[in-house]
C-alpha cells in the first residue's frame, strides 16, 4: 500500500499548476480522478506513455487533473483523436475520457463506428444521467420522467428511450464491455485497470452522481440500484451479456462482455505488418517512392 | 504549335475511359504529349460523357472546344457534343448510322459512318469495341504494333494470352478503319514527336496529390469518399502496405478531420482529402487545429455548389469556403496547384509548411485537375526533403511557449521526458485551461499576429508569364494556368502577360509590386462572384473593374476559345 501510495503521487499534478479543479464539491469526479491514478500507479506505466484525449464538459477536463499527456479536443470527439493517436504510437497507453452527453450524444457516431474498428484504446465515461455544464438538461442517458429546465413536468419530463450504451457496446461486439459505480471505488479501480491492460477497444460506463444538477440517480439511489454481476457470468457469452445489459431495476455492474479474439486496428493495418515502429519515428523509402513513380511512365 | 483534338463520347459504363488510357498511354510511349479531360455525369451507368484527348507538339493542360475527331458511340452522344459547340464544319465524325442520323442538322462537312460495333462483334464481341475505337485514332499517328502489344499484354495479361490476342486484332482492324478515313480525307495531324516524352509520367490529378503526398512524408490518411477527391484516398489506400501508410475510411468527415489532428499531436503527418461539402463538416475541426496550434494538411478537390451542387463537375467556388472556414481567428495557408507538377510539389511542400508553422494548409484543386492526365517530366524526389519539426521534450516542456516569432517547439507524448498537452480550451504555455484573460491576449498574439507575419514572409511569390513589360496583366489562380497561357499565346501580343498564384492566402507581397506595373487587369475565374478578385481587393486593395473579370460557373473548365475570346474584347 505504501509504495502504491508513493506512485498514484507521479500523476498527480496540482501541486505543480496555479489553478483549482473546476467540479462542484462533492462531485463524483473527483473520486473517479482519484481511482484513475490509483489504476495508472498500479499498471507501472509511466506519465510520458499515457495520453487522455477528452472532449468537453465538466468531465472532460480530466487531462487538466492528471499528470499525463492530454488531449483536450472537441465535444463529442474525443474518440477519433483518441483512436488516431494510438495507431500513430501503438506503444502509448490511450484512453479516452468524458461525459455522458458527449459520448453518446454529440459523439454517439463515433461511439458505433470506433467500436467496429476495435482500436486499442480505453473509454470511460462519468455516466451521471444528465448535463452539467450546460446547467442541468436531459442526456442521452437521463430516465424517462426526468424533469429539468428543458424537459420541464408540464411535458412529462423526458420521454426518449435511455441510451442504452452498453447494450448497442454488446450488439456491436466490442471487445470489453463494463460499468462501474465510483461509490465502490476498489471494485471500479479493477474494472478499469482490466479495461486498460485488455487489447482493443474497451468500454467503462462509470455511474457518478452529479450533486448540483441530479436529485434523482443519487449516491444512495445508484447504491439502491446496482449489483455486480457474479461468478455464473460468462463475459465471453454475448447473448448472456447482452440480456444483462437490458437489466436496469437494478442495474448491473462488472465485466458483462469481452471478445479477446478480435483482432485491434492497429494489428489489421497495413502500417504496422512489418515495421513496429511508431510514425513519427519513420522516414520516406526514397527507393521505393521512385520505383513507384517509375510505373508510371 | 500543332495539336490535334479528339473526342470519345458514349454512356457511363460503356468504356470509353478505356479508349482515352489506352490511347494516352501508346501515344506517350510513342512519344507525343499527350493531354485527357474527362466530363462525366454523377451516374454510374448509363447517361452521356466524354473524354477529349489532345495530341499535341507542345504539352498542353486545357480543354479546347475545337475538336478534329470525334467519335460518338452511343445515341445522343453526338447532340451532346453538338450542344456543348463542340462539333464545328471541320469535324470529322466517326460513328454508327442511327448516331449520324440524329446529327443530321450540324454543321460537319465529314459525317463518316461506320459500323464500330460491328466491327467489334465480329472481332469477338461488343466488349472489344473500345479497342477497335482506339485502333480507329491511333491510326492517325505513328505507334508502332509493339507499343500496343506490350501495353495490351499490361492492360490484359493477367486474363491469359487469347485476350491480349483478341484485343490486338480488335486494335488492328480499328487501326484499318482509321487508314482508310485518313487516306479518303487526306487528315494529316502534323504533331511531332519527341523522344524524351517517351520518359514522362503519365499521371492523373489524384496521381500527382497522392504521389505529392508520399514524397511529404504523410503517413496517415482519415478520409470519406466525395467526388472529385476520392482519387486520392484511393491512391494511398493502394499503397498503404507498400509504404506503411495508416488508412481509415472513416464514418464522416468530422471523425476524419479530429482523426488526423490526433495523428499529428502523435507523430504522424496526416491528411484529409475532400470536397466542398464533405469540408463543411470538417469546419470545427479545423478550428480545433487552430486553437492547439496544430498541422494539418486538408485537400479540397472542387465541384459545383451549394449543397450537392453539381458532383462531377468543376469549379472554383471553395476559396471563401478554405479562407473563412471555423470560428474563431487563426492563420492558415492556402495553396493552389496549377496541375499535376505543382499539385507534386505543393502537396509535399504542404507537409512541411504544416509541421513549420503549425497551422491548416489547404491543397485547393479541383475536379478538372483531378480527373485531367497529362505527361510530365519525371518528378525530382530530392528538390524537398521531408523537415521534420517535432522536438525531444524536456521535463520542463511546455507546449505553448511564447516565442518571438509565434512558433512553439512542438514536442509529442512518448518522445523525451516531458508531457505534451493539446488543449481546445484557451490555455497557459503548458496547455492548460485558462481564464486569465491577459494571458488570452498574448496568446491569440502569438497564435495570429506573430506568426501570420511570418508565414506571410514565407509565401509562395506569383509567377509572371509573358513579356515583363507589359501593358495587360491577366490573372489566375490554381488549374486556369494552362488555359489562360495558351490563350495568350495564342493571341501573338507582346503587350499581354499573365500571373498565376500557386498560393493564394496569405498573398506574397510580391503580388502587389506586379499589379502596380499593369495599365489594366484581367482575370478569370470559375465561380460567378469572383473570389479572388475580392480577395485581391481586400488584401491588396485594387479592385477588378467587372467588365474585366471572365467568370464561368456552368461546372465545365474554361475552353481556350473562349479565355482566347475574352481576352481579344478586353485588351
Amino acid at each position: 500500500m505504501g509504495d502504491d501510495a508513493m506512485n498514484k503521487e507521479v500523476f498527480e499534478i496540482m501541486n505543480d499548476v496555479d489553478y483549482d479543479i473546476a467540479w462542484c464539491p462533492g462531485c463524483g469526479n473527483y473520486r473517479i480522478r482519484e481511482v484513475l491514478k490509483q489504476v495508472l500507479a498500479d499498471l507501472k506505466v509511466r506519465p510520458q506513455e499515457v495520453v487522455i484525449a477528452s472532449g468537453i464538459g465538466q468531465a472532460a477536463k480530466m487531462p487538466h487533473y492528471v499528470r499525463v499527456n492530454g488531449f483536450n479536443g472537441l465535444h463529442g470527439r474525443s474518440l477519433s483523436p483518441a483512436m488516431a493517436i494510438a495507431s500513430a504510437n501503438p506503444f502509448l497507453t490511450v484512453i479516452a475520457e468524458s461525459g455522458d452527453g458527449c459520448m453518446y450524444g454529440e459523439g454517439g457516431n463515433h461511439f458505433v463506428h470506433t467500436i467496429l474498428r476495435n482500436p486499442n484504446i480505453t473509454m470511460f465515461i462519468h455516466n451521471n444521467m444528465v448535463y452539467g455544464l450546460t446547467k442541468g438538461q436531459a442526456s442521452p442517458t437521463s430516465q424517462c420522467g426526468f424533469v429539468t429546465p428543458t424537459q420541464p413536468a408540464d411535458r412529462q419530463g423526458v420521454t426518449n428511450t435511455p441510451f442504452n450504451p452498453l447494450a448497442l457496446a454488446v450488439s456491436l461486439d466490442a471487445s470489453f464491455v463494463a460499468r462501474a459505480f465510483i461509490g465502490d471505488e476498489k471494485k471500479t479501480a479493477e474494472i478499469m485497470k482490466q479495461a486498460i491492460r485488455h487489447k482493443g477497444f474497451a468500454l467503462v460506463d462509470i455511474f457518478q452522481p452529479c450533486v448540483t444538477y441530479n436529485r434523482v440517480n443519487t449516491f444512495r439511489w445508484f447504491k439502491d440500484n446496482t449489483y455486480y454481476l457474479d461468478e455464473s457470468h460468462d463475459p465471453q457469452n454475448r447473448i448472456q451479456a447482452f440480456q444483462k445489459t437490458l437489466e436496469a431495476d437494478p442495474y448491473p455492474l462488472g465485466v458483462f462482455y469481452t471478445n479477446p479474439r478480435k483482432p485491434t486496428f492497429e494489428e489489421a493495418s497495413e502500417a504496422y505488418l512489418d515495421n513496429k515502429k511508431p510514425l513519427f519515428d519513420r522516414d520516406v523509402d526514397i527507393e521505393k517512392l521512385s520505383n513507384l513513380v517509375k510505373t508510371f511512365s | 504549335m500543332k495539336d490535334f483534338s479528339i473526342v470519345v463520347s458514349g454512356a457511363a459504363g460503356q468504356g470509353i475511359e478505356t479508349v482515352a488510357n489506352l490511347l494516352a498511354s501508346i501515344l506517350k510511349r510513342s512519344g507525343y504529349n499527350v493531354f485527357v479531360t474527362r466530363e462525366f455525369m454523377s451516374r454510374i451507368r448509363g447517361g452521356i460523357n466524354s473524354v477529349q484527348l489532345r495530341v499535341s507538339s507542345k504539352r498542353v493542360a486545357a480543354y479546347t472546344r475545337r475538336t478534329d475527331i470525334a467519335i460518338p458511340l452511343k445515341e445522343g452522344a453526338l447532340r451532346h457534343l453538338v450542344k456543348y459547340s463542340r462539333i464545328d464544319k471541320n469535324t470529322v465524325v466517326i460513328g454508327e448510322k442511327s448516331i449520324l442520323d440524329e446529327g443530321s442538322d450540324i454543321k460537319s462537312d465529314h459525317l463518316i459512318e461506320v459500323s464500330l460495333s460491328e466491327k467489334a462483334k465480329e472481332m469477338g464481341g461488343i466488349i472489344l469495341l473500345n479497342t477497335v475505337s482506339a485502333g480507329v485514332v491511333a491510326a492517325f499517328f505513328e505507334v508502332t504494333e509493339k507499343i500496343v502489344e506490350e501495353h495490351l499484354s499490361e492492360l490484359f495479361g493477367s486474363k491469359g494470352k487469347e485476350i491480349v490476342e483478341k484485343n490486338l486484332n480488335a486494335y488492328r482492324a480499328g487501326h484499318k478503319i482509321g487508314e482508310d478515313i485518313k487516306t479518303r480525307l487526306s487528315i494529316e495531324p502534323g504533331v511531332t514527336i519527341s523522344d524524351e516524352v517517351k520518359e514522362h509520367l503519365l499521371l492523373t490529378g489524384a496521381d500527382a496529390i497522392g504521389l505529392g503526398a508520399i514524397a511529404g512524408g504523410c503517413n496517415f490518411m482519415a478520409s470519406y469518399p466525395m467526388s472529385p477527391s476520392t482519387g486520392v484516398l484511393t491512391f494511398l489506400s493502394q499503397h498503404a502496405k507498400e509504404f506503411g501508410l495508416v488508412i481509415d475510411q472513416t464514418e464522416d468527415e468530422i471523425s476524419a478531420m479530429n482523426k488526423s489532428i490526433g495523428a499529428w499531436y502523435a507523430g504522424a503527418r496526416a491528411m484529409v482529402t475532400t470536397s466542398g461539402g464533405g469540408f463543411a463538416l470538417m469546419t470545427e475541426g479545423v478550428s480545433l487545429a487552430g486553437m492547439h496550434e496544430s498541422p494539418m494538411v486538408i485537400h479540397l478537390a472542387q465541384r459545383p455548389a451549394p449543397a450537392t451542387g453539381l458532383p462531377t463537375r468543376t469549379g472554383q467556388e471553395d476559396l471563401n469556403h478554405v479562407l473563412y472556414a471555423s470560428h474563431g481567428e487563426f492563420p492558415r495557408i492556402i495553396l493552389t496547384p496549377s496541375g499535376l507538377e505543382d499539385g507534386f510539389y505543393l502537396t509535399q511542400k504542404a507537409f512541411n509548411l504544416a509541421d513549420k508553422f503549425q497551422v491548416p494548409v489547404f491543397i485547393l484543386t479541383d475536379q478538372f485537375l483531378m480527373d485531367s492526365s497529362y505527361n510530365i517530366p519525371p518528378v525530382d524526389l530530392t528538390k524537398e526533403k521531408v523537415e521534420k519539426r517535432i522536438v525531444k521534450t524536456q521535463k520542463d516542456y511546455k507546449r505553448y511557449t511564447l516565442t518571438e516569432n509565434g512558433i512553439s517547439p512542438r514536442g509529442i507524448p512518448g518522445f523525451g521526458e516531458g508531457l505534451v498537452i493539446a488543449d481546445s480550451d484557451e490555455h497557459d504555455e503548458n496547455g492548460h485551461i485558462t481564464e486569465d484573460l491577459h494571458l488570452r491576449v498574448k496568446m491569440v498574439n502569438k497564435r495570429i499576429r506573430k506568426k501570420l507575419d511570418t508565414i506571410k514572409a514565407a509565401a509562395i511569390a506569383p509567377e509572371l508569364f509573358g513579356p515583363r513589360d507589359y501593358r495587360v496583366l491577366v490573372l489566375a489562380w490554381g488549374t486556369n494556368k494552362h488555359v489562360l497561357m495558351e490563350a495568350i499565346e495564342s493571341l501573338k501580343r507582346d503587350d499581354v502577360a499573365m500571373l498565376h498564384f500557386n498560393q493564394v492566402y496569405p498573398i506574397s507581397d510580391t503580388a502587389s509590386s506586379y499589379l502596380e506595373k499593369a495599365d489594366e487587369i484581367a482575370i478569370i475565374e470559375n465561380n460567378a462572384t469572383g473570389q479572388f478578385a475580392n480577395l485581391i481587393l481586400r488584401d491588396i486593395g485594387y479592385r477588378i473593374d467587372e467588365s474585366k473579370k471572365l467568370l464561368k460557373y456552368n461546372g465545365l473548365p474554361f475552353a481556350v476559345e473562349e479565355v482566347r475570346a475574352f481576352l481579344e474584347e478586353v485588351v
